[in-house]
């Protein structure tokens, strides 16, 4: 079995990733698969750790973050739907307003 | 340590694959890879709940979600991964400082006592959460329904 340190490693690389993506990026659907990217690293930090001390409030607090993820999700995507209807476009360069 | 690796190996590929893909429906579904791994990483954590979990919501409502809203926004800027090579240099740099970073943290911390888990047991973290943490419980309900609320305010046609 993988000692902890190795978990560290792996939600690191993940993490710088999805930092790639954030600042690459212009279509703001894809910035949000790269947001997506990093709390997954996040979380498997949270249940490494919490599997390494024997505990399982690591997991529960995986759990916050799953659910806190999924709402800020479902915030996103509504925005981005109306961001298309009145510009035409999801590239991250036309946000300047909400109206 | 097989596990791990292989593990390890298909989720840094397919996030690879999510951050550099022209297309996005395409990125989306090497996204679902990523998550798919995550899951079978979080078996191997002892986090069962956390796994099916994580199937249930990520794979299941957030892949059909993003899916929905690549399909149904304009996509005319589609094709270009990034803003030009000089963008594209900026973000590989502070992605591998950042990992350099991380990975130098991480080789010098010593880490706490290594005591896991040997079995999963997901009505402990139920207990956990209804119990002790029963408050934030709450709060996360609530933020949950304005969240769902906000989402649909926000994704209704104004016209009708």
């Amino acid at each position: 079995m993988a000692g902890l340190e190795m978990w560290l490693y792996l939600s690191a690389l993940l993490f710088a990733i999805g930092l790639y993506g954030v600042i690459t990026r212009r279509s703001a659907v894809a910035l949000l698969l790269s947001i997506e990217l990093m709390v997954n690293a996040v979380n498997i930090n949270f249940a490494a750790f919490g599997w390494s001390r024997g505990d399982y409030t690591g997991q529960m607090i995986a759990l916050f973050a799953v659910a806190l993820t999924v709402a800020e999700v479902a915030v996103g995507l509504a925005i981005l739907i109306q961001l298309s209807r009145t510009h035409k476009s999801t590239e991250l360069n036309v946000a300047t307003e909400l109206k | 340590m097989i596990p791990f690796y292989l593990t390890a190996a298909a989720m840094l590929v397919s996030a690879i694959m999510v951050v550099r893909s022209t297309d996005l429906v395409r990125a989306v579904l090497w996204l679902s890879v990523v998550l798919g791994a995550t899951a079978v990483a979080f078996i191997q954590l002892k986090a069962d709940l956390l796994a099916v979990i994580q199937v249930m919501l990520y794979t299941g409502g957030v892949i059909t979600l993003m899916l929905f809203a690549v399909l149904l926004t304009w996509r005319r800027d589609e094709g270009k991964p990034a803003a030009g090579r000089h963008r594209q240099g900026i973000g590989a740099l502070l992605a591998l400082g950042t990992a350099g970073l991380f990975v130098a943290a991480i080789s010098r911390t010593e880490l706490p006592e290594h005591t896991p888990l040997v079995e999963s047991d997901s009505a402990a973290v139920g207990a956990l959460f209804l119990q002790q943490h029963v408050v934030a419980f709450e709060a996360l309900s609530v933020l949950l329904l304005a969240a769902m609320i906000g989402a649909i305010v926000l994704a209704r046609r104004s016209d009708a």
